[in-house]
This record gives C-alpha cells, structure tokens and sequence, in this order.
C-alpha cells in the first residue's frame, strides 16, 4: 500500500511508529498529484512549504516530542481559504494572483496542529456552482469516471481525498458545496452547524449560508479534522460560544434506539430510481443496526430551492462588491478614464458568467420596488424552513434522506442550464437554510458503478450523532474509499 | 417579468459590462432564474418574521480598546494601483 493511501488514523499511527517518515508521505501524495493532474483537482501546489512542514514534524517526532493527531498529514485547502503567502484566487480571473497577508482561523488551527498543506483544490468561481465547471482554472474530474462532474463547488478537495492524493482536505458548503461532491467522489463529507467553525479568512460567499468543513477518508478522520477547527473566534461574530465535545468520544455507540426521520418530501418526483434504490437500502441496514425509521415531513423542501436562490445571490452581490480592481487582484489594462468605467470593465471582464448571473439576481430582489416581493419574501420562507426542521426533529433524532438527485453527472451535460444545477441542490439546501449540520457517507453504487451518498441531518451542534451515526454505518453498512 | 431594459438598469447598479452579443442569452437565462423563484408567492407567509441568520446570536458585542492593525501595509500592498503616502491612489471619482 501506498503512503498516500493511507488515512489520518493510520497515518498518525505510523509516523508516531516511526514507520515512515511525513516527509515520505508528502512525497507519495506529491507524487500522485503529478500522475493524475488530468483530474485537475490542484490549482496550485506548495511543495517546498509542504516538505519544510513534514520536516519540521520529522524533527519533532526524532527528538521525541509528543505530536498531535493531525501533524505531519498531508491536506488540501479549497481555493477561498486564506493562506499567508500563498496564491488564493477562489478559482476567478478577478483575484488571479493574490496572496493574502495573513492566514484564515481554520488555517491557523491547522498549523497550530502542525498540519501540512499541499496547495489549493479548484472549486466553482467564489464557491457558486454544483459541478466545479464555473471555474477559472477548467473542471475538475471525478476520479471513479473522468467523463463525469466531481461535483462542486469542493469539487477539487472531494477529488483530492477520493483519489488519495491527500489524506484530508477543507471545503466549504452553503448550499450543499462538501455533501454533494463527497457523495459523487465516494467519500465522507461534512456540512457542520452554522457558526461552528470561524469563516474568517475564508473567502465569502453567502454570509448567513456559508460553513466551512472536512473530507476525509472516513468518518472517524471527519472527527479528528473538526476537532482541530471548531470553536467560537472573535473575529468571527457569527460563531456562538458553544462548547466543543470531543468529537470521539462517543462515536462507537450503538444505534439501537435511534430515532430516524424519513421525510417523503426528499423522495419526491426528480429524484432517480437508482438513487432511490441504494438510499432505501441504506435505510434498511440503518434499521438493522438498531434504528427506528419514523415518517415526518418537512413540507417546505419544495421551496428550500427557490427561497435559497433568492437569499444567497443577495449575499453574493454584496460580497462581490470589494472586488472592485482596487483593494485586490490584478490591474485593468488599459486603464480607464475615470472609475466608473474602470468597475464596469473590471468586473465585467474579472467575474464569469455565472458569477455575474448571481451577481444581478442579488442586484435585483435587493432594488427599490422588488425587495419585499422576493428578498423579504423568501427571508419569511427562511424562517418556515426552520420551524418546519425543528418541528421534524421533535419526532426523530436525526433526519435522513438522499444527498443529490442523480449521481455525477456528464461534464458539460449541465453547464448551459442555469436551472437545472440549481435543482440538482434540492436535497442539500434545506439544511443550510436551516443552519443545522448534515452529513454525507458513502452508501453504495448505482449499477455502473458510481458513488451514492447517504445524507444525515441532525440538530444544531449536534455533531457528535452525525459522526457516531456515521462511524458505525460506515463499518457495518457502508462502502470502502 | 425581466426584459433587456431591466437587465442594463441592473447591470449598472452592479456596474458590470455585459457584452451587447450576449445581452440576449444572459436575458433569457436570468428570466428562467426569477421566474422559478416566483413559486414563492405560492406559500403563505402573512404574519411569518423574516429571519435574517440562524445562529439566535444578537449584539455580539467586543471591548472597544484601541489598537494598531499591524497588516495595514501588506493590506495596501495587495492592491495593483499606485500608491502615494500609504494610500491607493484612483481615478477621479467625477
């Protein structure tokens, strides 16, 4: 077995075993990265820091310092995670080049664990997107089928782990961004609780929507990496101060007793037969394992699409107004007269095409004489969605239900459709409107052979079910990396 | 219902420069966008509060104790423009 092969736990094990060095894991991942960047999940790579950090780690371990669980495993950062000195361009022209002078929370939590950071995994332009197609850099492909999607907008990091090129690696998720491309890449994602984890330093798409979380190998290693980032920051107002558990605690616990909601409103007309086939069998070794499967309904969800579309494009488009050619990125040429024209072209030539579409749909349900017909509209659908979550959860532990409609998808298939990649987030966008944390595990393959992904949406800050749930599904019923 | 004129208005408030060439395709696909969002209307909402974010947190409040930020140059470095006194320099604004 390659070193690259391995996961955080038996990674760890070794390097404390003195079995194998960081340095060597690096160079494994490292070289992987090289044999398979037709996937084009790196955008931009780090070797020279990466082996100075597995090095210093080597030190530590030869000189018998105790290490954490993290140090001396290599991992990838999505494109939107701040990184000092390093290029982060959230995959768009208008930041092509940027270094930001200092380091996101999560990133310093990282180093502080000692981790190592290979480079940065395409996503979507500024995280819009379910396919990883909006980006600047080209598509990433997925590894189980290089015609098809990764997925997105963590395409990169979801592509990075399945294809072992790193050990773990950070996304972010706002409208489904880490469980969907987890499920279509085959491995273990994890959408946390809103405010769980700082956003600071994190390139920023839709503020109130916007999480940042883990792929990793399994279930087990989605805990350790959270383990390192979760925790309320002050220059993160949005994060309340919630104690965080230790994340392992109880992730052997047995299910049975477990209440399960099955909500028929995520079984509805689009969802593909196959799909619905692996995510019933799933249910049933749920109820093998001890759980009581219970019928809710959340009667919402066949709005959730709509109220997100109308919510986060507003985000976005006040998001999108630093990016002005002036506080960051690379000059306009020629210049322009005066700085009205400069933004016009700038943004114009800076942005892509879905960018600029989200970017006028948040322009126009936030103008004068549309903004309570749409924005306040949906914000009050928002607040439906919620009640209608906590009322589910008054019958049921967690909640569980399929992540995507389809598996992945064609490269290209989608891409003229606007519309039709919104719909593809019909699963995953009820629970970031919601705020609460949900959970994608591999769960079988559809007959040719690509990954499904089992969805479990829990409670906020309820982390710790999702991961126990989770863990144990995964040894018992569900499908190896 | 979106037509061009709508979409320039827009355009302007975001100021971003959308080709004369492609006006049309972004038109039509920008109309397909906010007529499925339409289907909001179909739900009751009278007497619901909007919510603004999720996590219940209000005036999350900090000691206002002066200091100096010590990235402040990096912060202006960042910018591709010219730079005069420790300040970007622009075009005029009219």
């Amino acid at each position: 077995m390659d070193l690259r092969q391995l996961n955080l736990s038996e990674g760890a094990e070794g390097l404390r075993a003195k079995r194998f060095s960081s340095r060597e894991l690096v160079e494994s991942c490292l070289a992987e990265i090289e044999r398979k960047k037709e996937l084009n999940a790196f955008v931009s790579l780090t070797p020279e820091a990466a082996l100075a950090a597995a090095e210093a780690v080597d030190r530590k371990i030869a000189a018998g310092e105790e290490i954490g669980p993290l140090a001396g495993l290599p991992c990838a950062l999505k494109d939107v995670f701040c990184q000092e000195g390093e290029l982060t361009t959230a995959a768009s022209r208008i930041l092509s080049g940027y270094r930001p002078p200092f380091d996101a929370v999560a990133v310093e939590r990282l180093k502080a664990a000692d981790a190592v950071f290979l480079g940065k995994t395409n996503t979507d332009e500024f995280t819009c997107g379910a396919s990883t197609e909006n980006s600047c850099y080209g598509v990433t492909k997925n590894p189980v089928d290089l015609t098809r999607v990764a997925g997105g907008s963590s395409g990169g990091s979801a592509a990075a782990v399945a294809a072992d090129l790193c050990l773990y690696a950070l996304g972010t998720d706002t409208g489904g961004s880490i469980r969907q491309p987890a499920a279509f890449c085959g491995v273990p994602g994890l959408k946390v609780t809103y405010g769980r984890v700082p956003r600071s330093g994190v390139i920023s798409m839709a503020s109130s929507w916007d999480t940042i979380g883990p792929f990793a190998k399994t279930v087990a290693d989605l805990a350790r990496v959270l383990q390192a980032i979760a925790g309320a920051d002050e220059r993160d107002s949005t994060t309340p101060r919630m104690p965080v558990p230790d994340y392992l605690a109880d992730i052997e616990k047995p299910l049975s007793g477990l209440k399960v909601g099955v909500a028929r409103e995520f079984f509805g007309e689009g969802l593909e037969t196959e799909i619905e086939q692996v995510t019933l069998e799933a249910l049933k070794n749920l109820e093998r394992l001890g759980a009581r499967l219970v019928d809710i309904s959340i009667p919402t969800v066949p709005y959730a699409v709509a109220c997100y579309y109308v919510l986060t494009p507003a985000e976005v488009s006040a998001n999108m107004a630093r990016y002005d050619g002036i506080r960051y990125g690379r000059a306009l040429q020629p210049e322009s007269d005066d700085l009205e024209a400069h933004y016009y072209r700038l943004r114009g030539e800076g942005f892509g095409e879905e960018m600029q579409r989200r970017i006028m749909m948040g322009t126009y349900v936030l103008s004068a004489g549309y903004y309570d017909a749409y924005y306040r509209k949906a914000q009050q659908v928002r607040s439906l969605i919620v009640a209608d979550f906590n009322q589910a959860f008054a019958a049921c532990d967690l909640i569980a239900a399929p992540v995507s409609p389809t598996p992945a998808f064609p490269i290209g298939e989608k891409a003229g459709d606007p519309l039709a990649l919104y719909l593809a987030d019909v699963c995953t966008i009820p629970a970031s409107a919601a705020g609460i944390p949900a959970l994608s595990v591999p769960c079988g393959r559809t007959a040719s052979g690509l990954p499904v992904g089992l969805q479990l949406m829990a409670p906020q800050f309820a982390e710790s079910l999702l991961l126990n749930v989770g863990h144990v599904f995964e040894r018992e019923a569900g499908v190896g990396v | 219902m979106i037509d061009a004129e709508e979409v320039k208005r827009i355009a302007g408030l975001a100021r971003i420069e959308i080709p004369v060439e492609r006006m049309d395709d972004f038109t039509r696909k920008l109309q397909q966008v906010i007529g499925y969002v339409a289907l909001l209307n179909k739900l009751p909402t009278e007497g619901v509060d909007p919510l603004a974010q999720v996590t219940g947190l209000t005036d999350v409040l900090r000691e206002d104790r002066p200091s100096s930020f010590p990235l402040w140059r990096e912060l202006i470095e960042s910018s591709p423009l010219p730079k005069e006194r420790g300040q970007i320099k622009v075009k005029s604004v009219f």
